[in-house]
C-alpha cells in the first residue's frame, strides 16, 4: 500500500459509445488534502467521480483508493468513501434522522452506532433542528446538508462531493464551504465544481479537466505563478515622471514599466515584475524614503478565472 | 445481512409512505370482498361441498385479475424510481452487494404482496362464521391456498423486478411487467386448451397450466411439480435481474 496516497488515478480512459469521456487521465491525491476537480460542464468531472466511487467502471487504466483497486476490491473501497452525487439525490419520503440512520445501516454500521453517528453528523451539519422533518419538504440548502451528512455518516477516509454548492444562495454556499473546510485534515476531500472562487477558497490543490483530459494539476498559488508574466503592480505616486521612470529603470526586479498621468499631481505606474515577485514592499519603501505621497498600491493578481479561461480556451481573445 | 434487512424494511416502508400501497391494498380488498359477497349469494341458492377456497379459484377470474394487474404496479417502482431519482447511485456506492439489493427489493415486494392477500384470510373466516360450519375453514386447505398464492406471486413479482431493472421509467416498467404477466397468464389458457399429448412441447406448455395448478392448491393438494416450476422460474428471473443490475459495471 502506497503511503500517504489516497487516490491514484493512472491513465484512466472512459469510452461511451462513440466518444471518449475521459482519455488518459492521471492524478494523485494525498491523504488529508482537499482537492478540487475543475472544468466546464461536460469535461468529465462527474464521470471521474463515478468511477472513483465504484459506480461505473473505467474502460482502461487503473484507479486505486487507499491502495485498493476500485474495480477488484469495490466493496472495500466503497466502505471508505462517502460520495454525494451531482444534484444530491435523496429519498424524499423519509425524515432526516430516519434517512441518516438508514444510510448508516446500509454502510455497515451497527444499529447503536448508526444512531450515534446520525446525531453527530446532524449536529456537524446544522441539521439538529430539522431532524424530524420530511426531506422532501426541506429547502434546498438543508437538503444539500443532508447529502453532506450522508457522505460523512460512516466516517469515511475519502469524501467525494460532486458540485456540492450548485443551486444554493450565497449564504448557503458560504455555510457549505465552511463545512467542507472543516473536513480537511481529518478526511481527504475531492470536490468538483465549475465555480473558480470556490475551488480557490476551499482547495489545497486543483486538477483542471477539459474535454476528458487533465490540463493542469497544482496548488492555486502555483497555477497563479504559471501566469506570473503579467502579474503587475499599480502604484499611484505624486512625483515627477522623469524621476519615477529613472527609479523604475534602476530596480532590478522590474521587467517592464509604464508611467501615465492620473488625476491631480499623481502618476499612475504600471509595473511588471520579473518572476511573479510581489513588488509592493519595495515600492512602498521607495516612496517612503523619497517622501513621495502614495495613494494607491495594488497588485493586479491573475485570478484563477483568467488561468482557467486561458487553459480551457488556449487560443484566447487575442486572436478574435 | 443487516444491510439487506435494512433495505427490505425501507422498501416495504416506502409503499406505505406514499398512497400507492394503500390504493393497491384497497383495490384488491374491494375485489376480493365483492367476489365473496357474490359467492355467498350463490351458495345460498346452491349449496356445495367444495372448499370455499376452491370455489374462489375455480369459479371466478378475480384472483387472476388482481394478480396480473397488481404485481406490475407493486414492482414498477423498485428499480425504475431509484434510477429516475438518482438514488440508485447513492445506493450502489454503499458497500451493499448487487445481490443484496436485488434480494432486498424482491423480498420487500413479496412482503407487500402477502400483506395484500391477507384480507382473503378474513373473507374465509367470515364464511366460516356465517355458515357456522367448522369444515369451511380447514387449515390444510387455507395453508395450501396461501402457498399457491405465494408461489405464483413470487413468479410474477420476480418478472416485475426484471422489468423494473430494465428501465428508468416506472410507467414503462409497469407496462413491460403487465405485458409479460399477461403473456404468462394467456399461456395458461393455451395449456388448458391443448389436448394431452406426450411430445415435450406440449408437456412443457402443460407446466404453465396455472388454473389447474392453483385449483389444486386451493383444494389442499400440494404437488411438487408446480412448486419446483414456480421456484425455479422465480430464481431464473431474479438471476436475470441481478445480471441487469450488474451490467452497469461491465466494461
Amino acid at each position: 500500500m502506497s503511503d500517504g496516497l489516497m487516490i491514484e488515478v493512472a491513465n484512466l480512459t472512459k469510452r461511451y459509445a462513440g466518444h471518449a469521456a475521459l482519455s488518459n487521465v492521471s492524478f494523485t491525491v494525498r491523504r488529508g488534502e482537499v482537492v478540487g476537480l475543475l472544468g466546464p460542464n461536460g469535461a468529465g468531472k462527474s464521470t471521474t467521480m463515478r468511477i472513483l466511487s465504484c459506480y461505473l467502471p473505467g474502460s482502461s487504466g487503473t484507479v486505486r483508493i487507499a491502495g485498493l483497486d476500485v474495480f477488484r476490491q469495490s466493496a472495500e473501497v466503497r466502505r471508505r468513501i462517502g460520495y454525494m452525487p451531482e444534484n444530491n439525490p435523496l429519498h424524499q419520503d423519509l425524515r432526516v434522522r430516519e434517512y441518516l440512520k438508514f444510510r448508516a445501516r446500509l454502510k455497515g454500521l451497527s444499529r447503536k452506532h448508526s444512531r450515534e453517528r446520525a446525531d453527530v453528523v446532524m449536529e456537524q451539519c446544522g441539521l439538529a433542528d430539522v431532524s424530524r422533518r420530511i426531506i422532501g419538504q426541506l429547502s434546498k440548502g438543508y437538503r444539500q446538508r443532508v447529502g453532506l451528512a450522508d457522505a460523512l455518516v460512516h466516517e469515511p477516509e475519502l469524501i467525494i462531493l460532486d458540485e456540492p454548492t450548485i443551486g444554493l444562495d450565497p449564504n448557503q454556499i458560504r455555510s457549505v464551504r465552511q463545512l467542507i473546510k472543516g473536513l480537511a485534515g481529518a478526511h481527504t476531500v475531492l470536490i468538483s465544481t465549475h465555480i473558480l472562487p470556490e475551488a480557490e477558497m476551499t482547495c489545497n490543490r486543483m486538477v483542471i479537466l477539459y474535454e476528458g483530459k487533465v490540463l493542469a494539476a497544482d496548488t492555486p498559488e502555483n497555477l497563479q505563478r504559471l501566469m506570473a508574466g503579467s502579474n503587475h503592480v499599480i502604484a499611484e505616486i505624486a512625483a515627477s515622471p522623469a524621476e519615477l521612470r529613472e527609479c523604475w529603470a534602476q530596480m532590478p526586479e522590474i521587467e517592464q514599466f509604464d508611467v501615465s498621468p492620473s488625476e491631480g499631481d499623481y502618476y499612475r505606474c504600471l509595473l511588471t515584475p520579473r518572476d511573479g515577485l510581489d513588488l509592493r514592499p519595495q515600492v512602498f519603501e521607495l516612496a517612503r524614503s523619497r517622501g513621495w505621497p502614495l495613494r494607491e498600491l495594488t497588485r493586479n493578481r491573475h485570478s484563477l478565472e483568467d488561468i482557467y479561461m486561458q487553459l480551457t480556451h488556449p487560443q484566447g481573445e487575442e486572436e478574435i | 445481512m443487516g444491510a439487506c434487512w435494512t433495505l427490505t424494511r425501507r422498501e416495504l416502508g416506502a409503499y406505505f409512505l406514499s398512497l400507492t400501497g394503500y390504493i393497491i391494498i384497497a383495490a384488491a380488498l374491494f375485489l376480493v370482498g365483492f367476489n365473496f359477497v357474490e359467492m355467498i349469494q350463490g351458495l345460498q341458492q346452491e349449496p356445495t361441498t367444495k372448499p370455499i377456497t376452491e370455489i374462489f379459484f375455480s369459479d371466478s377470474l378475480v384472483f387472476w385479475f388482481i394478480l396480473v394487474l397488481t404485481t406490475p404496479v407493486i414492482t414498477m417502482r423498485l428499480f425504475a424510481l431509484e434510477k429516475f431519482s438518482g438514488t440508485f447511485e447513492t445506493l450502489m456506492t454503499t458497500p451493499v452487494s448487487d445481490l443484496q439489493v436485488v434480494l432486498a427489493k424482491f423480498f420487500a415486494a413479496m412482503l407487500f404482496y402477502i400483506l395484500m392477500w391477507l384480507p382473503l384470510l378474513g373473507c374465509v373466516f367470515t364464511v366460516r362464521h356465517l355458515t357456522g360450519d367448522a369444515a369451511a375453514f380447514d387449515f390444510g386447505n387455507v395453508g395450501a391456498t396461501f402457498l399457491g398464492i405465494l408461489l405464483i406471486g413470487s413468479l410474477f413479482i420476480s418478472l416485475g423486478c426484471c422489468a423494473s431493472a430494465l428501465t428508468r421509467s416506472q410507467v414503462a416498467a409497469a407496462m413491460m411487467g403487465l405485458a409479460l404477466g399477461a403473456t404468462l397468464f394467456l399461456l395458461g389458457y393455451l395449456a388448458r386448451a391443448l389436448p394431452v399429448q406426450t411430445d415435450w412441447q406440449t408437456r412443457t406448455l402443460a407446466c404453465f397450466a396455472f388454473f389447474d395448478q392453483m385449483r389444486d392448491f386451493a383444494r389442499g393438494v400440494v404437488d411438487t411439480r408446480p412448486v419446483v416450476f414456480f421456484v425455479s422460474l422465480t430464481g431464473f428471473f431474479l438471476f436475470l435481474t441481478l445480471r441487469i443490475v450488474e451490467s452497469r459495471r461491465w466494461k
